[in-house]
């Protein structure tokens, strides 16, 4: 997503529009390096502005960390499960330590990405998380921020375990083998299956960005130095010809240039959207997992619910002291099977994937125009570079 | 050099054999002037089959330039459009690509008008040979095998070349002719060019690559060499005074086994060295005039060796001054001159090199990056539930469409890089060898003038005091006034030989002035085609890349449009 298409709840107004359209527009900014070696991050600047009566007031500024926000992608995934939650950068532990500009505006980006999305997305955005993540001062954030065991905080050995689990179930319905636990519809397989393939085809696309966005810097390289030592071959010569030469390593350089800018421009606007793309997929599978749970709990809910009812039934026939508990526990369970948590669930995923098909046509959309609007930039950019030298050889050798 | 005629064929020729630009290795030519270092730099230039080459861009057909001449053309020799420069008419419609398609024997779109003619490009080099000339093609291996004398019947096998010629150079008998020869006639040829013509830049012929040969499979190494051969002679045909030389003619009209080289008979020459031996001890050696003309080394006069690596060494300790010094500083000034271009030119051509390497990966790159896209686009439109999936996948079509088209572009653009820039700036570097060859065949002349000058002396000196010492005694002192008698002739005998020496040493010279003046004559245009045709590709495949980017722009400006 383009840092420019910030999708406003509604409207695109400011603040001070004198409709009273319900808006809340975030931005993550600013970013500053704090503290020292291995302990060293970065803080960013999140102005919320906005008209909802939930909040504060129409302006609100606090500092935020990596850390924070990832915070509220936890607090969101536990609360509002069924929703694809947007996807954070990832932590990175090697970067951290360089810290280059350009991870910073990387990251930056990314963030800012992210607290957007939950801004304009319908459900999300009523979230009192998002409220404390928006408004509450850094202490209350640190102390919040420390108590945090999501499912994100499980070691990467338990989450791989969780998708392996959904993802041989698949298999296994595929080969016939019924196993009760899962839920097996031909679109919901369909539709699993797709998401998994998704991520393959998306990253091997954002695996070429990337080294794409590489070639372009050592192009920008290697016509750099062409430039100089055609500069010093020119030298050799005199007169005209050697004029040309210092000419067109002149051109060079500053070919080298625009290749390095062009770089930058599709690492931020089109490899960027595609890694980010590749991220929302694996949030996917993430909600994907939490609908297995759900789906395990509503079967094992059944069952337990049935037991208890007999239970239930055989201590009140015998007037036993324990009905009392064991009524506790039945209803208990009923009312949690009430919740149905597993059909809301279910009937979230099937809006959000319209609304990610939908956003992510957007996006990439916007990420292809970029990259083509960049790369026939750059073209004709060295077209007329090179073509701006041709009267010059010309009279040379009329000459 | 490229003589403008023989250039088409040239490249023709250098595009058949496909891009190896990344196992070039360039030696310092400064630091090692073995001929064969080189040598063998200048014959790996056109060669195997570089294993990313894009099959559009084989063009077998073309090995034979005979079979059908206008070939050339169809490479699109870009610098054919720099008359519509200024025109509103892109190059991207001028330049050709004669690899969209399977078949590179199209010549379509602009047929560029005489290009043989050297008029239409204002590049012409000589202008009083523009009538002339002289095609040279090194076609048809065949084995065959060593029929006399050898010491193991049927172990001697060679291989043979035909070499034909076509040429309207009346010097000749005929316009069309062919011969068959081997690697070793050619060795023999360059080694007596080398000795007639003293002071030219004489190209380096190809290397001997013993080891090469062992290595290679037969049939590469064969091929290699008849590349690298057709070069040769090619380059040999481009120069004014050696095309027209008896030696060269010989070659390539005599028919028939070529006489043995002198410089290969080892056992005559230690037989010859034998023989003078004695007269050597005696400290008469006699030098024949004639002889001088040819330097000391490799020659058979061991003594002759002998006095000239002495002079050399009274020269650098500067014992006693030399009479002969090299005070042409106008000479001195060109030879640095020279030295610091051949410099620069190795550096241009090693970055060059990296230049040609960072296009082609990203092209490769951006080739990868378009099929990733397009198997993206396959999986989401069979996968596709929703048409909005549908709709984003046709516009990752469009995307990834253009992305393979530039990386071809990218690609063929990068041949063109190679054959205009590399092309040229590694015929410079060999030229560098020639021009070092001839700068010590000066040297040498000069040596052995010095040689024979302080020779003179002291020759002079001992007869003027066998002469007073003779004055002082009373009577006739038979065996004294035949020694002077002696010594008076071997005087007369080295006074010749030095006349020649430096007559043979101003021949030299002169050669050197008029190369000198014929190679920055011809660098001057070869270099400013090497500019242009770069240039000129560069903006041509430019252009046609930012066209199938617009287009991708235009299609996906929606997207922009509806959220702003």
């Amino acid at each position: 997503m383009n840092p420019t298409q910030r999708s406003l709840s509604g409207s695109t107004q400011s603040p001070r529009s004198q409709s009273s359209q319900p808006f809340l527009s975030v931005s993550v900014t600013d970013p500053v390096k704090l503290g020292n070696g291995v302990q060293a991050y970065i803080s960013y600047r999140v102005i919320t502005q906005t008209n909802f009566p939930e909040y504060q007031g129409p302006e609100k500024i606090v500092i935020r960390r990596y850390s924070d926000f990832v915070w509220l992608r936890d607090r969101l995934f536990e609360k509002y499960k069924g929703i694809f939650i947007p996807p954070l950068p990832e932590k990175s532990a090697v970067e951290k330590f360089r810290f280059s500009a350009e991870f910073i505006e990387m990251r930056r980006q990314a963030l800012d990405i992210f607290v957007n999305r939950i801004a304009s997305h319908h459900e999300l955005q009523q979230s009192e998380d998002l409220r404390t993540f928006l408004q509450a001062d850094e202490e209350t954030m640190e102390r919040l921020r420390s108590q945090e065991t999501g499912i994100f905080k499980k070691k990467p050995a338990d989450l791989m375990q969780i998708f392996k689990d959904v993802q041989s179930k698949v298999s296994d319905v595929v080969l016939g083998k019924e196993k009760p636990v899962e839920e097996s519809t031909p679109e919901y397989e369909k539709m699993k299956h797709y998401i998994f393939e998704l991520e393959n085809h998306v990253a091997e696309a954002q695996k070429h960005a990337y080294r794409l966005v590489k070639r372009h810097r050592e192009l920008g390289q290697s016509l750099s130095d062409f430039g100089k030592a055609v500069k010093l071959l020119g030298d050799c010569e005199g007169n005209a010809l050697g004029k040309a030469f210092s000419e067109l390593g002149a051109k060079s350089e500053t070919l080298s240039m625009k290749l390095q800018k062009e770089a930058y421009h599709l690492l931020m606007n089109f490899e960027e959207p595609l890694k980010d793309y590749v991220r929302a997929v694996q949030s996917i599978k993430a909600t994907i997992a939490e609908r297995a749970n759900a789906f395990r709990r509503q079967c094992e809910l059944a069952e337990t619910l049935k037991l208890k009812e007999i239970n239930l039934d055989k201590l009140m026939l015998t007037r036993s002291d324990k009905v009392g508990e064991a009524q506790l526990e039945y209803n208990e369970a009923k009312s949690e099977q009430a919740a149905k948590t597993f059909e809301t669930i279910v009937r979230l995923m099937n809006e959000e994937i319209v609304r990610f098909q939908e956003q992510k046509t957007r996006d990439l959309g916007i990420a292809f125009h970029e990259f083509a609007k960049g790369q026939a930039r750059l073209a004709n950019g060295i077209a007329e570079a090179w073509r701006s030298l041709l009267p010059k050889l010309e009279a040379c050798s009329s000459s | 050099m490229m003589d403008s005629e023989n250039q088409g064929f040239e490249e023709a020729h250098l595009y058949a054999s496909k891009e190896e630009m990344e196992n070039l290795v360039l030696d310092d030519p400064l630091n090692s002037k073995s001929y064969s270092n080189y040598r063998s730099t200048v014959s790996t230039l056109s060669d195997t089959q570089h294993p990313l080459a894009p099959p559009i861009v084989a063009t077998p057909a073309v090995s034979d330039p005979l079979l059908s001449p206008p070939h050339y053309r169809e490479f699109g020799n870009p610098s054919a459009s720099d008359n519509h420069y200024i025109d509103p008419p892109s190059y991207g419609d001028v330049i050709f690509s004669p690899f969209d398609g399977n078949n590179g024997n199209d010549v379509n779109g602009v047929d560029s008008p005489g290009r043989s003619s050297d008029s239409s490009q204002g590049h012409s080099r000589s202008p009083s040979s523009s009538s002339e000339y002289l095609k040279i093609t090194v076609s048809n291996p065949v084995k065959e095998q060593e029929t006399s004398n050898s010491l193991v019947p049927g172990s001697n096998s060679y291989v043979t070349y035909l070499i034909t010629t076509r040429t309207n150079i009346p010097e000749f008998d005929g316009s069309e002719f062919s011969v068959r020869r081997r690697f070793r006639d050619v060795v023999t040829l360059s080694d007596r060019l080398a000795e007639s013509y003293r002071g030219f830049f004489i190209p380096p012929r190809p290397d001997k690559s013993i080891v090469e040969s062992q290595v290679m499979q037969k049939q590469e190494f064969v091929e290699q060499r008849r590349v690298a051969l057709e070069k040769y002679l090619r380059r040999l045909a481009a120069h004014p005074v050696i095309k027209k030389s008896d030696e060269f003619k010989v070659f390539l009209q005599v028919q028939g086994k070529l006489p043995l080289p002198m410089t290969t008979d080892v056992t005559s020459r230690v037989l010859d060295g034998a023989s003078k031996l004695p007269k050597q001890l005696m400290g008469e050696s006699v030098i024949a005039p004639q002889e001088v003309v040819q330097p000391a080394k490799g020659g058979r006069d061991l003594m002759r060796l002998f006095k000239e690596l002495k002079q050399s060494m009274a020269n650098d300790w500067g014992g006693s001054k030399p009479p002969v010094v090299e005070e042409d500083k106008d000479f001195l000034d060109k030879k640095e001159k020279v030295q610091e271009l051949e410099q620069q030119i190795n550096n241009a051509s090693q970055q060059a090199e990296s230049l040609v390497k960072s296009q082609q990966d990203m092209g490769e790159t951006m080739g990868e990056l378009g099929l990733a896209l397009i198997k993206l686009t396959k999986f989401e439109n069979e996968e596709a539930v929703l048409n909005c999936q549908r709709v984003g996948a046709a516009d990752m079509k469009g995307l990834a469409t253009a992305a393979v088209k530039a990386s071809r572009f990218h690609r063929e653009l990068n041949t063109q890089t190679v054959k205009h820039l590399q092309d040229t700036l590694h015929e410079y570097l060999g030229l560098m060898l020639a021009v070092h060859g001839a700068f010590s065949d000066r040297t040498s002349a000069l040596l052995t003038v010095q040689t024979l000058l302080s020779e003179l002396s002291s020759l002079q000196s001992r007869a003027e005091k066998l002469e007073a010492a003779s004055s002082k005694i009373f009577g006739v002192d038979k065996s004294r006034n035949r020694k002077l008698e002696e010594l008076k002739e071997t005087i007369r005998v080295t006074e010749d030989a030095k006349n020649v020496a430096i007559r043979e040493y101003e021949r030299i010279k002169e050669n050197n002035r008029t190369e000198l003046e014929r190679l920055d004559r011809e660098r001057q245009t070869d270099f400013l085609n090497m500019l242009k045709g770069f240039v000129v590709s560069q903006v041509g495949y430019a252009e046609k890349i930012a066209n199938v980017w617009t287009k991708v722009v235009e299609e996906t400006s929606g997207y922009v449009n509806d959220n702003s």
